[in-house]
């Protein structure tokens, strides 16, 4: 009798174990990497370009580079994104291509985002010849995250009550007027948040555009939509992969960068959403 | 009667295979209070949603019969469903104001209807509209605060000054005082007095004595059929149907 | 009437880009399709499935695609050992055992594995974790198999545990009710009544991980290796069919040669298996959500 009660306690301080062990591992990994590359950080580090020489190193094309990207990802992702999700969720999912186009956008959710890589080298790079280039690569992380933009607002917008919808409607307002004017106001803290949080996404991403050709050594800034330019992920996989000792601190210190401008992110997403939840409540 | 403000005949309407009304026909006049009264779905709030065609938001309904309003059908191919419904208000059940201050709330109606010229003329048009609705000198000094800072009663005394703001003919109420307390309760009831000399009015009830106390006629509903339709006093007096008798004398409902 | 117009031109507007997601999944598929297809012109299909040495960029070419396939399948048998089991056993935890204040404590904690950017997952298993097993085993290669899979568990842990626990949380309080109304301990409870009315949801959220592994790419391009080998010794190094396709992206392989159409014929492969599995598990979420609710 007793043992079955022990077999019992036993499985619950195993699953408690196994829950910190998951976050322990977490903990080593941030320890490990701010081990590593705190001592490396500095100003001469963030506003210098890559270098041979492992101490001499920089990051700032890759911290453009990224900037830009995200740049404009957001706007090519944002408006199309936003508006299939108004689509979906207020004009229609109710036809069967509604439905197809329903299924499709799941399915691209769970596609692997290498193969994204592949659909910008043969479509962006080679087909519209658009090059190796910084638009290239935002539209190839665009089509990435369009299925978590899209996701995400449709979420935000089924949260809006109906009777808002109802209120409008019985006043003669059409539904664009209905949807622009009422529906989307009141669901833009959900959208917002949704949107930071995919380009937190597309910020880590390093396979697709290695793919599409962002190269790991630019000594310049990119100048304009068609250069060649790289991002913080691609400089980081690159420090790793040099043997000599001195850039593994290099790789470091980038992933520090990396999970900063992470963090912000994050926490843009947590306060924008409760800052409309408080005054959604007053 | 001269011509009727609605008149329905044969109306059946259905819930995908469901039928949730049975050939409906009745004749509403115009400046007077109409009340439809029964117990929980018997098609009284249905039936008042096929008059401004909101049930045309849900899925897989259909209407059959002939809905007809100042002699025109209403459900015609070639009606603009958003004119009609500037003509044909509505007041929900559980109100529902816009989460945007007490001034946009009225004005919204008149900024997609585009009917103000200039801002002076808006800002009068809401004025206007609150006062009809006995709300004015309540917030005539908060007008730009949150419209949800309001009490219950006052925030649908807002939806009926948003309703009223484009002028419509008619105003359909659904239960407009049930989530009330009782003296929200009778303020609603007194507009509602005061607004018929220049409105239709038709309000569903499932309080017998408000019905009684507000409406001039009243339609009695039962399992989606109309049993009776006359004037409040002989309902409630000298009932047609047994059925009516039961009901407006508390046996069931 | 001019505000119709204006309704009718915003809704064709809105349904494109709705529309857009259906040319995406074209242009993923015209653009694997076209230089597989160009790829197998030249290279016969069953030479490209079944053979076992691949070196498309020595100069003694041969397209065996099976030790990429057997890299990756080593090194996502590793990760599904980790994360299967943990990402389970956190999952019954959290949905049976747990009080409410720890599990509102550390669930976000858990979520936050799953957002960490690949490439520091790469770097942690290059130079954290395959040293560290080192000490153990002295034989581990630099680049092998166990280091990163292992990492990659614990990366894909957090979403096995999630799934499971939303399977689990749906099924209907009543059976545990029944159960423990015949005495049976929150263990027996868990193990033999819940998790087995949760198993098709269980299963799904598996099969979810495994897709998800297999997808995998900056982990296993970092520590890895670049070597395809047939062997299913996990310390060696391999090369898996991602890392094949990075390694190639690297270089300065010229577009339209076969070497080139290598990374695509392997890319197809990939995509398939995903595809695949991704409707598998899709398939099982849907009859799961049919039994409970």
């Amino acid at each position: 009798m007793t043992s079955r009660y022990h077999a019992d306690r036993a499985f619950a301080v195993l699953g408690l174990l196994g829950l910190l062990a998951a976050l322990a591992a977490l903990a080593a990994l941030l320890l490990d990497v701010i081990a590593d590359g705190a001592p490396h950080l500095s100003w001469q580090f963030l506003t210098s370009y890559p270098s041979r020489f492992a101490a001499s190193a920089g990051i700032l094309p890759a911290i453009l580079g990224t900037f830009y990207v995200i740049v404009l990802t957001a706007l090519m992702a944002v408006p199309v994104g936003v508006a299939a999700a108004v689509y979906l969720e207020e004009y229609g999912a109710q036809g069967r291509l509604g439905r197809i186009i329903e299924i499709n956008i799941a399915n691209l959710a769970g596609v692997p985002s290498i193969v994204y890589g592949l659909l910008g080298l043969g479509l962006f790079v080679r087909a519209l010849s658009l090059g190796r280039s910084v638009v290239a690569g935002a539209a190839t992380l665009a089509l990435l995250v369009l299925p978590v933009v899209i996701l995400a607002t449709r979420e935000a917008l089924r949260a809006v009550p109906k009777t808002l919808r109802e209120g409008s409607y019985a006043l003669g307002a059409t539904k664009w007027q209905t949807t622009q004017l009422q529906v989307l106001p009141a669901a833009l803290p959900g959208i917002l948040t949704g949107i930071i949080l995919a380009l937190s996404r597309a910020i880590g991403e390093t396979a697709p555009l290695i793919i599409v050709g962002a190269v790991a050594y630019v000594r310049f800034v990119p100048d304009s939509l068609w250069s060649p330019f790289t991002v913080l992920p691609i400089q980081i996989f690159n420090w790793v992969s040099r043997p000599q000792a001195g850039f593994a601190a290099n790789a470091a210190a980038g992933i520090l960068v990396l999970l900063v401008m992470l963090l912000l992110m994050n926490g843009a997403a947590i306060f924008v959403r409760d800052r409309y939840q408080r005054r959604r409540a007053a | 009667m001269s011509e009727p403000k609605i008149a329905a005949d044969g109306v059946n309407f259905y819930y995908g295979t469901k039928r949730a009304l049975h050939d409906i026909r009745v004749a509403i006049r115009p400046h007077v209070v109409t009340a439809f009264i029964g117990p929980s779905g018997c098609g009284k709030s249905t039936f008042l949603r096929t008059l401004n065609r909101m049930n045309d938001l849900i899925p897989d309904t259909r209407l059959e019969g002939s809905i007809k309003i100042d002699g025109q059908d209403i459900y015609a191919p070639s009606v603009d469903v958003v004119s009609l419904r500037r003509r044909v208000g509505m007041v929900f059940q559980k109100s529902n104001p816009f989460p945007k201050s007490i001034f946009e709330n009225v004005a919204y109606g008149l900024r997609i209807n585009r009917i103000a010229n200039g801002r002076a003329d808006l800002s009068h048009r809401v004025e206007e509209s609150l006062k009809a609705a006995a709300l004015w000198d309540e917030v005539k000094d908060r007008l730009h605060e949150p419209a949800l800072s309001l009490s219950g009663g006052q925030q649908q005394r807002l939806c009926i000054a948003r309703a009223l703001a484009i002028k419509p003919d008619i105003v359909l109420m659904d239960e407009p005082a049930s989530a009330l307390d009782p003296i929200a309760t009778q303020r609603i009831e007194e507009l509602i007095y005061q607004l018929k000399d220049q409105y239709t009015i038709v309000i569903v009830t499932h309080n017998m004595q408000q019905a009684a106390r507000v409406s001039d006629f009243t339609a009695f509903f039962w399992l989606g059929r109309l049993v009776e339709y006359n004037e409040t006093r002989k309902i409630f007096t000298a009932p047609a149907e047994k059925l009516t008798e039961d009901y407006v004398t508390g046996r069931f409902g | 009437m001019t505000r119709s117009l204006v309704e009718r031109i915003i809704e064709r507007a809105l349904f494109l880009s709705a529309a857009l997601s259906i040319f995406v999944t074209a242009g993923i598929i015209a653009v694997l399709l076209t230089e597989t297809l160009a790829f197998l012109a030249e290279i016969p299909i069953m030479e490209f499935l079944f053979g076992t040495v691949w070196t498309p960029l020595f100069a003694d070419q041969h397209f065996g695609v099976l030790p990429l396939v057997t890299g990756t399948i080593v090194v996502s048998a590793i990760a599904m050992a980790v994360a299967l089991p943990g990402g389970l056993l956190v999952a019954i935890y959290l949905a049976e055992y747990a009080r409410p204040g720890v599990r509102r404590t550390l669930k976000p904690v858990l979520e936050l594995l799953a957002g960490v950017p690949t490439v520091v997952y790469g770097y942690f298993a290059l130079l954290f974790v395959t040293p560290l097993l080192q000490r153990f085993i002295p034989d581990l290669a630099g680049f092998n198999a166990l280091g990163p899979g292992i990492v990659m568990g614990i990366m894909i842990l957090p979403l096995v545990s999630s799934l499971s626990e939303d399977a689990l949380g749906a099924v209907p309080n009543g059976l545990r009710e029944g159960a423990f109304a015949l005495g049976a301990t929150r263990l027996q409870t868990s193990l033999l009544v819940v998790v087995p009315a949760a198993f098709s949801g269980i299963s799904a959220a598996a099969i979810l991980a495994v897709s998800r592994a297999i997808g995998e790419t900056m982990i296993v391009a970092i520590a890895a290796g670049q070597q395809p080998r047939l062997t299913a010794n996990p310390l060696v190094p391999i090369e898996t069919m991602t890392a094949y396709i990075v390694q190639v992206s690297m270089g300065d392989t010229p577009a339209g040669t076969l070497e080139y159409r290598t990374i695509f014929a392997v890319g197809m492969l990939l995509f398939l298996a995903t595809f695949a599995l991704n409707l598998v598990s899709n398939w099982l979420r849907e009859r799961f959500r049919e039994e409970y609710v």
